[in-house]
């Protein structure tokens, strides 16, 4: 039977001496890499620099490294059982012996696992039979499934963020049995904490769905929008301590101050193409942070500026004590008008995760919009073929301009929405670190897909803020995370990508398909 | 006078570093199109190999220490330059053109953490060693002082350079890369490994970078893990300025970023130096985009 099947890859050839060779090598890289930062460790004793030799780590590390390389190769040569053992010894390794830092036992076990799963998903697809062409298959067939059910996880998600401060309220009240009474975990689902994370979160989210609209959908490399995240925040802070404005004033005057400052940034540059452009901006995002750095009298130089207002509505704050005259607390509004509840500094975390909810649905909506309309049509236009759609007439500079003025404007309010959430801003907080997360999240995404990015938002933010514990390892892991990840999907995590809009409409398209299917299987 | 002539000194030390760091960005864009984000770590871990270096071979005679040392930083930078171009941007060579820059990002993020993870957050200094220097204009008020340190990193950078333009326009390494730089599918055809070839340009990259950072060393006496970051940023500024594919152009463009940067701060605001670094590459690039001696891009159909 297994004859006749002819697009099986050819099994790959078991060579003893070339697994050698490429162990050899990786021994001596390894060796390469540890000698100058595992082995040798600068330290300051007593004032002094002293070199620290660790030749424990320096032999644990190395052999982590090639058992798992001899795994990794194992498997490439189809090889699976060795390589499950070799995963099996690792886990257990990794699990029982005590290793010199925990670090290393924590590596050991995941090479382990990852191991033991590759090896058993390969072993389980060649006894049933499976090839790369069904696995291909198969995975079109889920991206259709998901494309055609974009709508209902949308809706889905939007209904679950929508009522996520409550969620354990309302859970408790509907299943009260189901769920035994008071488990932790559903009690938790609601907590301040994890309510602050979804601010934090919805916050990144805000600002990839603004850069989208540059990266995405117009095919511009921004690598500075920080520059404008940093504007609306700075504007929004300025205006309400020198203006005495407050939060629904200084929004949208926030806002329009970061559109102004794409224009003015934007209008020069847009001519360029490409990697120029991408430095540029670079080069703004930096320009913008030292002037922050810097002009003291304005924006309080490295100390920041302090004491933002909180947002609140009418002349309600969410406080303890209203302070100013004609000001009423929240819990006072609510207790007289609605129902006797006590004053929660939660109610203001919950106040807060609205605003920024309500501010993303908007930008979703306008995003939405605007793909269809002759704007979003141009943008998408260029980003596809430049040369042709300047040909067609589209105005090249304007049209960028406009996606960048509004991108500008979404991280504007993201800017201001921060700043009154800290309540404190300084430059820290707008290096070329935060840029390149924004970026990656957006590339992460799906360049383009709204429903991609804030899924990669939750995963790039909210996974490092479960592992707060481990604030050491946390960066180090995130960059290496992102390179995995960019290897793992090279296009993000969801990378359909229709025209908007087609010629004849959907309907065409569906019938070419199918068309193109009869075709295939006749 | 003297005064400029100072400056002038300070100006071609800081830009001979950078046009070192910056031929490596430009090499890497030449020959596969992206921007390697990741080279201003791999100057910062020269940089850190040396602080390491410098003190364990104190006992040794200071000549031959910096020899020593800049022989094992640039075969351990250059070793951590192949990995990296290996693990994070090889598998994604025909990936489309933003997932590369992304893995670069990531990876400059990881490496910066990991050097501070296992070398400490703080300043790590080494003592001054080189000590001495030629003095002019002793008359005037203003004494002209160029040290032995910036005779040796300006003439060493200068040899270095020379030996590097000989292997790329010389030897048969050079000549296949430029051949990659062109056509990579048709240097293949004709025989170039071109794996191979983009490998030897990144340790090529790492081992410039390598040398840069061990004279940064001597230069200031201090490292830090997050040093790379802001000179690969005036690298790639200097790559960009001098029309970034063209190794001349990278020299040129870190000489011409480190001369800025030393009058800047000697003659206007030291607070505003990086800031005027950035708006000449803005407005070099606006009026002219392929760069001093880079190539016009020709719009293609």
């Amino acid at each position: 039977m297994s004859d006749t099947i002819t697009n099986l890859p050819p099994k790959p050839e078991f060579n003893l001496q070339a697994i050698a060779k490429e162990m050899a090598i990786t021994f001596v890289v390894g060796l390469g890499l540890m000698i100058p930062m595992v082995l040798l460790r600068a330290n300051d004793v007593n004032g002094k620099l002293v070199i620290e030799r660790h030749w424990q780590e320096l032999f644990f590390a190395l052999v982590l490294l090639v058992v798992g390389r001899l795994g990794l190769i194992l498997l490439d040569k189809h090889k699976a059982l060795p390589a499950l053992i070799i995963g099996v010894v690792m886990a257990i390794a990794g699990y029982s012996i005590h290793f010199p830092t925990e670090l290393l036992e924590v590596f050991t076990l995941a090479a382990g696992v990852i191991l033991i799963i590759r090896a058993v998903l390969f072993l389980w697809r060649e006894y049933k039979g499976i090839t790369a062409n069904d696995r291909e298959n198969a995975k079109k067939r889920r991206e259709k499934l998901l494309e055609n059910s974009t709508g209902y996880i949308s809706a889905i998600v939007i209904i679950i963020a929508g009522l996520l401060p409550f969620l354990s309220d309302i859970l408790q009240l509907l299943l009260p049995d189901f769920l035994g009474g008071d488990s932790s975990f559903i009690a938790n689902m609601s907590g301040r904490y994890v309510v602050d994370t979804a601010i934090l979160i919805l916050t990144y989210v805000l600002l990839a769905w603004g850069l989208n609209i540059v990266v995405g959908y117009a095919g511009l490399l921004d690598l500075g929008f920080v520059a404008f995240y940093a504007v609306g925040s700075y504007s929004f802070a300025i205006l309400a301590r020198d203006f005495n404005l407050g939060f629904w004033t200084a929004l949208p005057l926030a806002g329009a101050f970061s559109m102004l400052s794409g224009l003015v940034l934007g209008f020069p540059v847009l001519k360029l193409r490409g990697d120029y452009f991408a430095i540029v901006t670079l080069g703004f995002g930096e320009i913008v942070r030292l002037l922050l750095l810097n002009l003291y009298e304005l924006t309080g130089g490295p100390d920041g500026i302090n004491g933002i207002p909180r947002p609140g509505i009418g002349n309600i704050v969410f406080s303890k004590r209203a302070k100013e005259e004609g000001t009423q607390t929240f819990t006072e509004f609510f207790s007289t008008n609605f129902w006797e509840i006590t004053y929660s500094s939660n109610h203001r975390v919950i106040f807060l995760y609205y605003i920024v909810f309500i501010l993303c649905m908007l930008v979703a909506i306008f995003t939405i919009r605007i793909r269809q309309q002759p704007l979003g049509r141009a943008w998408e236009a260029l980003r596809e073929n430049e040369v042709a759609a300047a040909s067609l007439g589209i105005n090249r500079t304007n049209i960028k301009l406009a996606a960048f003025a509004i991108s500008a404007t979404w991280g504007g309010f993201a800017g201001a929405f921060f700043a009154s959430r800290q309540g404190f801003i300084s430059p820290e907080s707008y290096t070329f670190i935060e840029s390149a997360i924004i970026l990656a999240i957006v590339v992460m995404g799906g360049m383009g897909n709204l429903m991609g990015i804030a899924l990669a938002a939750a995963i790039l933010i909210g996974l490092p803020e479960l592992f707060r514990d481990l604030e050491e390892y946390r960066m180090a892991t995130f960059g290496f995370g992102l390179v995995l990840i960019m290897i793992w999907r090279p296009t993000g995590l969801i990378s359909f990508r229709d025209p908007t809009v087609l010629l004849f409409g959907k309907k065409k398209k569906k019938a070419d398909e199918e068309k193109l299917a009869e075709g295939a299987g006749s | 006078m003297a005064y400029f002539l100072q400056q002038l000194i300070n100006g071609v030390t800081l830009g001979a570093v950078y046009g070192l760091i910056a031929i490596g960005y430009t090499m890497v864009y030449g020959i596969i199109g992206m921007i390697n984000f990741a080279h201003g770590e791999i100057y910062m871990i020269g940089a850190f190999i040396a602080v390491i270096g410098f003190t364990l071979f104190t006992s040794i005679p200071l000549i031959s220490a910096i020899l020593l040392v800049l022989a094992l930083s640039m075969i351990f930078t250059a070793i951590y330059g192949w990995t990296i171009e290996r693990t994070a941007y090889r598998p994604l060579r025909n990936s489309f053109r933003l997932a590369p820059l992304i893995s670069a990002i990531g990876m400059s993020i990881f490496l910066q953490n990991y050097v501070q993870l296992l070398q400490g957050a703080r300043v790590r200094p080494i003592p001054p060693m080189f000590k001495g220097s030629f003095k002019f204009f002793q008359d005037s008020d203003f004494v002209v002082n160029l040290t032995y340190l910036q005779v040796l990193i300006i003439v060493s950078t200068i040899v270095l350079m020379s030996v590097f333009t000989l292997i790329i326009n010389k030897t048969a390494m050079g000549r296949q890369q430029r051949a990659c730089e062109q056509d990579k599918t048709m240097a293949a055809l004709l025989g170039v490994n071109v794996d191979h070839t983009i490998s030897m340009t990144f340790v090529m990259g790492a081992m410039l970078a390598a040398f840069a950072g061990v004279m940064v060393t001597l230069y200031y006496g201090v490292v830090h893990f997050f040093i790379g970051f802001l000179a690969g940023m005036k690298a790639f500024t200097a790559a960009v300025l001098g029309g970034i594919g063209s190794i001349p152009g990278a020299m040129l463009g870190g000489l011409l970023i480190g001369l800025i940067e030393a009058f800047w701060s000697a003659y206007f605001t030291i607070e505003y130096k990086d800031v005027a670094t950035f708006v000449i590459l803005v407005l070099v690039l606006i009026f002219r985009p392929s760069g001093l001696l880079g190539r016009p891009e020709i719009e293609k159909v």
